[in-house]
């Protein structure tokens, strides 16, 4: 009966990732996009990014963002594996979705990409909030660049921003270069200084502020310069991955097809950045770029093959994993020469940087430090724009008894009062 | 005796005056042997059968891993339950002869086709023990007085209460079987300077190997015994049976020493054991003089030949242990040995040692508690002994004021003195009823006097007849008597009182009056540590005080980050640190540590007061001991340690407070009181809306006595 529950349960844990068919370590890419929007008018405006999206083989479905019928999950199980908010006026979803359903829907690793407006709802700068960036909390401010502003026929109020302050990280926008600015037109919002995972991807010009183009500048505006973030992004800890910006016209196609001249700059292109960077940052935000994974640890004394249940003093130990990139389509090896592994005991004792074989093997090998006690093998590999990998693997680790009696705390534990100090019974009340 | 006067029906079953005296003897004896063992057994009795207090539980599951694993796999154990991430070596940080005497008990019990549980052999190691010692003690007292006070003294010996306290059935713990080890020890090796056989020599070196595996008490032998020798030297008591039962017993006894791993080459390095080979030494150069004494005739020469002689020795054991010291090979005593000598050293310098109750000084109180009449007899006793000295009566001198010094430091060594004190009162009582009883047949009978004295009578008898002439001498003698025998039954009761009220509670199940007289049970220990190994993960970590570390490992099966084992002070001074930091600081601490469940002892439900907010300020102390952040007065205010409105506010705000008096604050604990009421200190709680961020209550107690919190993992998107 026993035999027969574990090979159930066994079973039941192989084919789980069928069943869900949802996000998996196995093929990160989301499938099923949930796109909500204000009204249908955006679907079509907003068509080639859409389509960009439909291109590399995304599900999108759309809906209103007050339709009483969307719901992110039934029964326990998530509908779609990420979600996308262009409905920056909506002040309360419909059906079951509210802000901690979304919150949720993150935390148990799916994708989000919000993309807010002037007058943004309180809903959306909640969701926004909970992601670790806080839009300006004047709803009608939008972000004013007098020199960083891109050229037009009329003089305008200069919220048509030029920017090209991006991200340094090929990971994140892709390793081609983006020659033009990204138009931007829209409200800023600064990063939360507490949250240590979100990033910005774009950042205003030092010279821009936040204020509302319309009325007198009378108070200095609370954001300004550089501390002005156009498009962020977040790698939670569970490795969903957010999108927030705060213009919704950067992604239509009025946008992505007009050129661009920024103020002071005789270069005109002919085309705005808008859609390379808006494509490469949905291939990172929707897993087709920086997701690692890290399979078949392994460790064993040098010669040996099996891992041993623990190690003595003087051992040489062998340490491996295979580390790959998810490319879109497939598992590739990753290379790089940066992963290191740590022989630690609440601190590392040995710190070794893994070489690999290009074909996606790590490995080094050291010899056990000469102290006892429970170590763990931990790789805590945190690159910019890649999944985060943690890896921990607990070992004990014990002096060997040919090394003599050489116990490293106090050898002279044994005299009587030492004893009677050393096995004693509990605390006595202090008061 | 016999008597004329005996019917003829009963002449089939009469006996010689020995054998009626062997009869009673043996009978006497057996009696004892059997109350000594059931004495013990209140608890099992009164609760159910099982293991008590804190570190019992450790032995316990050593003594598990022993008969499940064999021999050879706890001599190599290493423990990661305990001390995350450092680990135990347990086989070699443990004296291993308790657990290594229960599997060969239960080995015996199975092979004789008992099929006993090791738990059940474990709860009644200890009276199994307490009953053999009462032989041993029989035997001692033979040996050093004569049978009538080994009698007294197995008797004495088999309810005293110091002793009871280690040995009640369930303290599975060294000293229930040291003690035995110990006053055997002692006994072969009077038994061997008696006789100077070599055999007995032999015997008391494998005694004290057996004590040496059991106790790190040994050490009180080991420097006793050469303590002891020195004063024979000094006395003038000299012989060749002292040399022969020292030299085997110490050369001996000191290579099977070596053999427990946990005290190694300490026979020859530390210290605290360099009186035992100096002693060693100068017998050799007595032996030596005594030879060249032998062969030169000439007094003057040998005179001479003495100064010599002794200034070299001097000279050269001088030097031996200076460049010992200097170069580090023989190490110095201890900072907690000091203590030993100073009482208030611990106190002033180490905040550990001096937060174990065990570790106080001991109060007058509990020498009348734990000795009873005991402790007039003893002067008595030792008067007795120094009225006929011998070398056995010298020894157990040595032994009952030595003792009797170190049970004044502290107050668990009050056991080590217990026997000795059983047995100089045992002299006591034996020569005075001895005396008396002499006295008293002396007018009838005088010609029974010859039959019944032994070899310490004659002086007593010749007493008895000079005092003859005084009036009312039958009386007086009977009245003493009476007396006599009025006090031993009243230490008897006592004896049985205080084992039935005080030593006899397991610690791990609390017992309180209900409102009308019954007896309520609290079994919230077992009950958090069941949840533990039912509902965490196998692997989890669980924070504590060191306090509850051997339970949780024992009962939980879970791993601890401290217990009471308390070898470490930098990780027990984290968790201290930790215990007592906000939460986030703590998160942080607890979150390094790798640590998955917190737990704490809360008593302000039932009013359990050795909870842990009475233990706090100790967390404060050896926490601030290693880590100054933590200071002391920041939890006090003007002096005064206060849970209510007027506590400081780090007091109201630290990880322990919150923990304790999490949603505390809601519940009504008694009658015409507030909600909140904390009933173990009688006030109402100074913070009532208590939130945690990054902890959440798993689970708590019927009786909130434990309460246990699970670590969330850090937030998802910060």
């Amino acid at each position: 009966m026993g035999k027969f529950w574990v090979i159930f349960v066994a079973s039941i844990s192989i084919l789980l990732p069928f069943l869900c068919n949802s996000f998996s370590p196995e093929t990160p890419t989301n499938r099923r996009v949930l796109v909500l929007l204000d009204d249908f008018a955006v679907k079509s405006s907003h068509s080639s990014y859409f389509n960009s999206l439909k291109l590399r083989g995304f599900d999108l479905d759309f809906k209103l963002a007050d339709d009483p019928k969307i719901a992110l999950q039934r029964y326990g199980q998530y509908l779609y594996d990420a979600l996308i908010l262009f409905c920056p006026s909506v002040e309360r979803f419909g059906g079951s979705v509210d802000v901690a359903a979304i919150i949720n829907f993150v935390d148990s690793g799916h994708d989000l990409i919000i993309a807010a407006d002037v007058n943004a709802s309180d809903l959306i700068r909640e969701v926004a909030t909970e992601c670790g960036v806080d839009f300006d909390e004047d709803p009608s401010a939008m972000v004013i660049d007098h020199t960083g502003y891109a050229v037009s026929e009329t003089e305008g109020d200069h919220t048509l921003i030029a920017s090209h302050d991006f991200i340094k990280s090929d990971v994140i926008i892709g390793s081609k270069k983006i020659e033009a600015p990204v138009l931007f037109q829209g409200i800023g919002h600064s990063l939360n200084p507490v949250n240590s995972l979100v990033l910005k991807v774009l950042s205003a010009s030092p010279s821009a502020y936040s204020a509302n183009p319309l009325s007198k500048l009378s108070t200095p505006p609370s954001l300004t310069g550089s501390a002005i973030s156009l498009v962020s992004v977040v790698q939670a800890r569970n490795n969903a991955r957010i999108l927030i910006t705060g213009s919704l016209s950067m992604f239509s196609n009025r946008f992505f097809r007009s050129g661009v001249q920024k103020s002071g700059s005789s270069t005109k292109y002919e085309k705005s950045g808008n859609e390379q960077f808006l494509t490469e940052l949905s291939k990172w935000i929707f897993h087709e770029r920086g997701h690692l994974k890290a399979v078949n640890v392994k460790h064993h004394k040098v010669g040996e093959t099996d891992e041993p249940a623990l190690y003595r003093v003087n051992d040489e130990l062998e340490y491996s994993v295979e580390i790959y990139e998810w490319s879109g389509t497939s598992w590739e090896p990753y290379v790089t020469d940066d992963v290191q592994v740590q022989f630690y005991m609440m601190s590392p004792y040995v710190l070794k940087t893994l070489s690999n074989d290009k074909k996606g093997l790590y490995s080094a090998s050291f010899k056990v430090p000469d102290v006892y006690g429970v170590f763990q093998f931990k790789v805590e590999y945190q690159k910019l724009g890649y999944t985060s990998l943690s890896l921990s693997k607990q070992v004990s680790y014990f002096v060997s008894h040919d090394s003599g009696y050489d116990f490293s705390f106090e050898t002279s534990l044994t005299s009587y009062l030492e004893e009677t100090c050393n096995r004693n019974r509990s605390s006595q009340k202090s008061v | 005796m016999s008597n004329s006067s005996t019917s003829d029906l009963l002449k089939p079953f009469k006996l010689k005056t020995k054998q009626q005296e062997l009869l009673i003897r043996v009978s006497i004896l057996c009696l004892v042997y059997i109350l000594a063992f059931i004495t013990r057994l209140f608890s099992v009795l009164r609760y159910e059968s099982m293991i008590h207090e804190f570190d019992p539980y450790f032995n316990y599951r050593t003594t598990l891993y022993l008969t499940q694993h064999g021999f050879y796999d706890f001599w190599n154990w290493f423990d990661y339950e305990s001390w995350y991430p450092l680990g135990r070596i347990v086989g070699g940080t443990l004296y291993p002869g308790l657990m290594v005497t229960a599997a060969l008990i239960y080995r015996l019990l199975h092979f004789l086709r008992f099929a006993v549980h090791i738990r059940e052999v474990c709860v009644l190691t200890a009276p199994f023990f307490a009953s053999n010692t009462t032989l041993v003690a029989y035997f001692f007292g033979k040996e050093i007085w004569d049978s009538g006070a080994g009698l007294v003294a197995a008797i004495l010996i088999a309810v005293c209460p110091g002793y009871i306290s280690r040995s009640v059935a369930g303290s599975y713990d060294n000293e229930g079987v040291a003690i035995f080890a110990l006053l055997f020890t002692f006994y072969l090796f009077v038994k061997a300077v008696n006789t100077g056989s070599l055999a007995w020599g032999l015997a008391s070196a494998f005694g004290y190997f057996y004590m040496v595996s059991a106790w790190g008490g040994y050490v009180f032998i080991i420097n006793l015994i050469p303590l002891y020798v020195l004063v024979l030297l000094i006395t003038g008591r000299y012989s060749m049976r002292l040399y022969v039962a020292y030299n085997c017993m110490y050369i001996l006894g000191m290579l099977l020493a070596m053999q427990i791993r946990f005290v190694g080459f300490q026979h020859v390095q530390s210290g605290e054991h360099m009186a035992a080979m100096g002693v060693f030494f100068l017998m050799q150069v007595f032996y030596f003089l005594d030879w060249v004494k032998h062969m030169l005739s000439d007094t003057k020469l040998f005179q001479e030949f003495l100064r010599i002689t002794v200034t070299c020795a001097i000279a050269a054991g001088g030097i031996a242990l200076g460049v010992g010291m200097a170069s580090g090979y023989i190490s110095p005593w201890t900072g907690r040995f000091y203590s030993l000598l100073d009482p208030t050293y611990a106190k002033d310098h180490i905040p550990i040692i001096a937060s174990v109750s065990e570790h106080q000084p001991t109060a007058w109180s509990s020498f009348m508690f734990d000795f009873h009449i005991l402790l007039f007899l003893f002067p008595a006793g030792l008067y007795f002994c120094f009225k006929r000295l011998s070398d056995a009566t010298i020894f157990i001198v040595m032994y009952g004021l030595t003792s009797m010094y170190f049970a004044g430091v502290m107050v668990r060594l009050i056991l080590v003195a217990t026997p000795a004190v059983c047995l100089i009162s045992a002299i006591a009582v034996s020569a005075t009823v001895k005396n008396l009883t002499v006295l008293l047949r002396s007018k009838n009978k005088v010609a029974q006097i010859g039959s019944t004295k032994g070899t310490s009578s004659a002086k007593a008898s010749s007493k008895a007849s000079l005092d003859q002439s005084q009036p009312f001498q039958k009386n007086g003698a009977m009245a003493l008597l009476f007396g006599a025998f009025y006090l031993l039954s009243r230490y008897a009761t006592h004896c049985t009182w205080v084992t039935s009220e005080a030593y006899s509670s397991p610690s791990i199940v609390l017992a309180a009056r209900g409102a009308h007289g019954n007896r309520v049970i609290f079994d919230d220990y077992r009950e958090a540590y069941f949840w533990l190994w039912q509902n965490t993960p196998p692997d989890a970590k669980v924070m504590s005080w060191w306090d509850y570390g051997y339970q949780i490992t024992a009962m939980g099966n879970r791993t601890v980050i401290v217990d009471n084992n308390t070898w470490n002070n930098t990780h027990i001074a984290t968790v201290g640190r930790a215990m007592s930091s906000y939460e986030d600081e703590a998160y942080e601490i607890i979150r390094s540590l790798d640590v998955d469940y917190v737990l704490v002892v809360f008593g302000g439900v039932t009013g359990y007061s050795s909870d842990d907010i009475n233990k706090f300020l100790w967390m404060v102390r050896i926490g601030g001991g290693v880590f100054p952040v933590i200071k002391e007065p920041d939890y006090l205010v003007n002096g005064e340690y206060r849970i209510d409105k007027g506590a400081a506010p780090k007091m109201l705000n630290c990880l322990m407070y919150k923990l304790s008096y999490y949603r505390f604050g809601e519940m009504m604990t008694e009658y015409g009181k507030p909600p909140g009421y904390d009933r173990a200190r009688g006030v109402e709680i100074g913070n009532k809306n208590i939130k945690l961020e990054h902890l959440e209550e798993a689970f708590t107690t019927s009786n909130w006595i434990v309460r246990i919190y699970k670590v969330k993992p850090p937030n998802n998107r910060w």
